[in-house]
């Protein structure tokens, strides 16, 4: 129960910094909207269902990426990574309030995103409405735990996207395959399915290795 | 409470520390003293747990929740206010009565009139006085202190020693400063790092 109540101490402490600075939701809302327009004007005509998949997937990455590279700011900028790493709660605890913070962010960003996207190119079915949340899971799970690490070196901007990416791919795979449905995909449940796995294992893996990142 | 045989550090080539043997009793009161560069900071940083020795070996008998670190940085977060900041590290240590605490350090340090504003707006003394709120919040054992005198004015360098006297032999204390002679009077150990 306490890990709980420190969990939600610090994912509050995200929200409110967040909302005192804006500096990450704005960005992001921005940039998925830019992307989605720029998309519109790109891909002119009538473009299929399996293309503009792709595009959705994309959008929603990079959004994810810009929300990913700002999840550790206060504290690298602030230095007070020592605080958090000093208090006696589990360090895990740090990783998952981060994590939480990181999808309300993304959840923000794809209310304006997933409209966007019926408007310019198809309607958003409940399929791809439950992708976008386990890929959302995902994105903010491995990318939080990516940031951790990255934020602690001279190369952080460049290392985030180097090291996410190639571990994102499982999730656009999952996740494409889910939202392209028949006919292309027979069964869109079983990358459902596979996205759910992916989740669940990298929840495992980072919350059982996040006190290596922090520590020296 | 603390005892270091050999210690060392090094990171990568550069080697900042080396051979410090340190015994500090629970309720001792030992001052580290040295030029910049001498290590103290890596030192203290060892003691409180944030760092790790690559040479020789730490025993603290402290657990994390009793060891209380004042480092050059603040840690506290300048967007949030003074509450705020108490409030969160209150409830990851959980502090017992956390307000009534909060509220009893807060009018110590002089700071209850400006609790709700945001730190980014306090001046160095008063985000120093803030650290030290935070340092002293949960009551730790053990009291690692990295230059606490630094931006403090005089009246807030006064209610530091009022603080220091009231807790000498009831907590154990290792100081690192550039002002021995504040703290004589409460020393009960000294270390001089060389460059």
């Amino acid at each position: 129960m306490s890990y709980v109540r420190d969990v939600g101490a610090l994912a509050r402490k995200d929200l409110l910094l967040e909302l005192r600075a804006r500096d990450t939701l704005p960005a992001m809302l921005l940039f998925v909207a830019a992307t989605f327009v720029i998309f519109h004007f790109a891909v002119p005509g009538a473009p299929s269902r399996l293309e503009t998949s792709g595009l959705l997937w994309i959008a929603i990455l990079f959004t994810a990426l810009l929300g990913l590279g700002r999840a550790f700011v206060p504290e690298r900028e602030q230095r007070t990574m020592d605080g958090l790493v000093l208090a006696p709660c589990d360090r895990s605890a740090i990783w998952l309030a981060k994590s939480i913070a990181t999808l309300a962010f993304l959840a923000a960003a794809e209310v304006v995103a997933l409209p966007l996207y019926a408007l310019f190119f198809h309607s958003v079915g409940g399929t791809t409405v439950a992708a976008v949340v386990l890929a959302d899971l995902g994105i903010c799970g491995v990318g939080t735990f990516l940031g951790a690490m990255a934020v602690a070196t001279r190369a952080r901007d460049l290392l985030l996207p180097l090291l996410f990416l190639p571990l994102a791919m499982p999730i656009v795979v999952g996740a494409v395959g889910a939202t392209v449905g028949a006919p292309v995909v027979s069964s869109p449940g079983r990358y459902l399915g596979f996205l759910a796995l992916y989740d669940l294992l990298f929840a495992v893996i980072c919350w059982a290795s996040f006190e290596y990142v922090v520590a020296e | 409470m603390l005892t270091a045989r050999r210690l060392g550090k090094r990171y990568g080539e550069k080697r900042v520390l080396r051979g410090i043997d340190l015994a500090l009793p629970r309720g001792g009161f030992h001052v580290v003293t040295g030029p910049n560069g001498a290590g103290k900071t890596t030192l203290l940083r060892i003691c409180a747990g944030l760092a790790q020795p690559t040479e020789g070996t730490i025993e603290r008998a402290a657990a994390r929740a009793q060891v209380g670190y004042l480092g050059h940085e603040p840690l506290v977060y300048r967007e949030l206010t003074a509450l705020e900041n108490l409030e969160l590290y209150g409830r990851l240590y959980r502090v017992p009565e956390r307000r009534v605490r909060i509220g009893m350090l807060l009018e110590r340090f002089g700071l209850w009139d400006a609790r709700h504003e945001r730190v980014a707006s306090y001046s160095r003394g008063m985000t120093q006085r803030l650290a030290l709120c935070r340092v002293l919040l949960h009551e730790p054992e053990l009291l690692v202190l990295d230059e606490p005198y630094s931006a403090l004015d005089e009246a807030g360098a006064e209610l530091l020693d009022a603080q220091l006297n009231e807790l000498r032999g009831e907590r154990t204390f290792l100081l690192a400063t550039h002002d021995p002679a504040r703290v004589e009077p409460l020393a009960t150990g000294a270390l001089a790092l060389a460059s």
